[in-house]
């Protein structure tokens, strides 16, 4: 296992029907976690939230924030279970959300 | 039945329309986030943590069939197929689309229903006993009156703007199942001494970050005082109710920032200010309320069902469902049928459209057309013939709606937690289904008796835990889950906050921690004694031992 880089992810809900999408570095929205771009600098991440403030005047998407990760092995993960849980779906509901879909982050929502 | 009037049938079709505009403005950019933002949550709309979530009302926790068959219907076109009875009795749906929200909102108004005064810093659905109308302990029902507040404090100018949201709970019997101490506002009907019926007005309980019991402020009101005593009351608050900090903005903080007494007499003040002739309540105005709540036309039947009596000894597991999970009606051969929406394992609220389909169905068949929906996230069905519930119990065990389980340490409560909930600082639903299963045991736990676990993600108490008997409170810790455990609350006639017991424990912990709590109770309980009033005996420190003893 390489050495996980810490950074920061930006996220935000689509706007027409909430689905929980994450910033890529192509500067379009994914619905996986492992498609985002990780902000190594605040600088990188500054320009991430410039990007998402387009993005909500342009109507795309809504509830934008940035939250911390690390990527590991090319995946990324989430380092609060909040946000693994929201990169998967509902842990009581396997079946709906990002993990009936086939775009659930690789991570865990929560290590036993 | 409780239905709309022309005024509100208008109103809400003006307001669906309304909302249709709003979000097509919002979705082609002509409405910033901003300025959507408090419009979609007039309409009940959130935004959570996988996607929207609508949140609709159901006054008095009162459905008609029909009601219930577009929930169900809604949930299979536009959700994923199922909905979440909540504790504020309402519905909420957790995968909606904002471009599919006026249709949604058109198919409520359809059938006389809405998501508006489901948030905002207003006077909220107003609720109520969920037997209200069947109990046989009831002195009245209390549903007129609280659709005289509801229809008062609609859209009042005065009251839409208040430093805090605001729940008014009400009771019209004696044993309260509406937690009127903890809201507030709670009302409770009963009888002075003279046997003339009153209103007892309590204000300032609440839960949240600071739990508090309400405190009187007049034993005993009569009816048509109430809506300007109440207005008394909220002008009171509207005037001293502080406005500059969030957590100190309810009511239940003026009240015991200044005291009871002060309170009380701010209130008398205000209230003798007002020559309250001038807006008293219309003799005639309650009565053409009450008619919407007209009583079912009940048959003349016998107390004694030969059948029933039979079917009870007949099949054992239909005599426990019916031992637990029916009540006593104030009409003779009729019964209250509390359908357990927590089946060992599952998540307590929640109900699939199939299942709504079978609970409407029956209530078209069996009980006068009627639902009800619980605080504690159950569903009624509050006027069933006793030669009818053999035939309604097979319908609900065919549907796993059959759990005999009603109040008892199976029936849960939990709030939707870090699974749904954006301010979530933790799960509930599976500490919740990891709890049930352990004491899957049905004898287990009829032996344990009458007890309530309920559970919140987080301290905003959605969960009601300070006043579930057993509360647990999801916490992070360090960016770990760990949850907080108290003992000794209730929502009851006899309300108490729960008292932290002691360190917090991991998700994996709780079940087995819940166990030795039981069992300690079980050791030390007097003959027939329930948990609660053991732990009021002996308080808390013999479940201290036994819980951290050891470690
Ligand atoms: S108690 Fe907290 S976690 Fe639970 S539903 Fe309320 S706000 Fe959400």
């Amino acid at each position: 296992m390489s050495t996980p880089e810490k950074g920061q992810v930006m996220t935000a809900n689509r706007l027409r029907d909430g689905e929980v999408v994450f910033l890529t570095r192509a500067g379009i929205w994914s619905e996986k976690i492992d498609d985002a771009v990780l902000a190594l600098e605040p600088q990188a991440a500054a320009a991430l939230e410039e990007r998402a403030q387009q993005d909500v005047k342009a109507t795309a998407v809504t509830g934008t924030y940035l939250f911390d990760a690390e990527r590991i092995d090319g995946k990324i993960r989430a380092l609060h279970f909040r946000e693994r849980i929201r990169t998967l779906g509902p842990t009581v509901r396997t079946d709906l959300g990002k993990q009936s879909q086939g775009t659930a982050g690789a991570f865990a929502a929560v290590e036993e | 039945m409780y239905r709309y009037d022309e005024f509100d049938r208008q109103f809400v079709l003006e307001r669906t329309a309304q909302f249709r505009d709003q979000a097509e403005r919002r979705l082609s950019g002509e409405l910033t986030e901003e300025e959507f933002r408090p419009l979609r949550l007039m309409n009940g709309l959130y935004l959570q943590l996988h996607a929207y979530m609508l949140r609709v009302a159901i006054p008095y926790g009162t459905l008609s069939s029909k009601q219930m068959h577009q929930l169900a219907y809604i949930a299979d076109k536009w959700d994923r197929g199922y909905g979440h009875f909540t504790t504020r009795q309402n519905i909420q749906y957790n995968w909606i689309k904002l471009e599919d929200t006026a249709d949604i909102l058109q198919a409520l108004a359809d059938v006389e229903m809405h998501a508006i005064q489901t948030s905002g810093n207003c006077i909220r659905n107003v609720t109520t006993d969920h037997w209200a109308g069947a109990a046989a302990d009831e002195i009245a029902d209390p549903r007129p009156v609280g659709e005289l507040l509801r229809q008062w404090s609609s859209l009042h100018p005065e009251f839409s703007f208040l430093p805090r949201k605001f729940k008014i709970a009400i009771t019209g019997a004696p044993n309260d199942r509406a937690a009127v101490k903890v809201h507030d506002i709670g009302l409770r009907l009963h009888r002075n001494a003279k046997g003339q019926a009153g209103w007892e007005v309590m204000v300032g309980g609440g839960q949240g970050r600071t739990p508090m019991i309400a405190v009187t402020v007049r034993e005993h009101l009569p009816e048509n005082e109430l809506v300007p005593y109440l207005e008394a009351i909220m002008r009171v608050y509207n005037l001293y109710g502080r406005r500059d900090n969030k957590y100190k903005a309810r009511i239940k903080i003026l009240v015991h920032e200044i005291g009871a007494e002060k309170f009380r007499s701010e209130v008398e003040a205000e209230y003798a200010r007002h020559p309250h002739q001038t807006t008293e309540v219309e003799e005639r105005e309650l009565a053409r309320i009450a008619k919407y709540f007209a009583p079912p036309r009940f048959e003349k039947l016998s107390r004694f069902v030969p059948q029933f009596e039979e079917a009870k000894l007949k099949d054992k597991d239909f005599g426990r469902w019916v031992k637990n999970n029916t009540a006593a009606h104030h009409v003779d051969g009729y019964t209250i049928v509390n359908i357990s929406l927590k089946a060992t394992g599952e998540i307590p609220g929640d109900a699939t459209g199939e299942q709504m389909r079978v609970m409407a169905d029956l209530a078209e068949h069996y009980s006068f057309d009627e639902l009800r929906v619980s605080h504690a996230q159950n569903i009624v069905l509050p006027h069933v013939k006793l030669s009818d519930v053999h035939a309604v119990w097979l319908k609900l065990k065919a549907h796993n709606l059959a759990e005999a389980n009603y109040g008892l340490v199976g029936d849960i409560i939990a709030c939707p937690g870090m699974d749904y909930c954006s301010l979530a600082t933790a799960r509930s639903i599976p500490i919740s289904q990891a709890i049930s299963r352990k004491f899957a045991d049905a004898r287990k736990q009829e032996e344990i008796g009458a007890i309530k676990i309920n559970i919140s993600g987080c301290i905003n108490a959605c969960g009601h835990h300070h006043v579930g008997h057993i509360g647990i409170l999801g916490l992070d810790k360090k960016g770990e889950e760990f949850f907080q455990i108290t003992l000794g609350g209730s929502s009851s006639e006899n309300a108490s906050i729960g008292t932290i017991l002691g360190p917090g424990f991991a998700g994996h912990e709780v079940p087995d921690a819940i166990e030795k709590i039981v069992d300690t109770y079980i050791k030390l309980r007097s003959p027939g004694e329930e948990f609660l009033s053991t732990y009021r005996r002996i308080g808390p420190q013999p479940f201290k031992e036994a819980l951290y003893a050891a470690a």
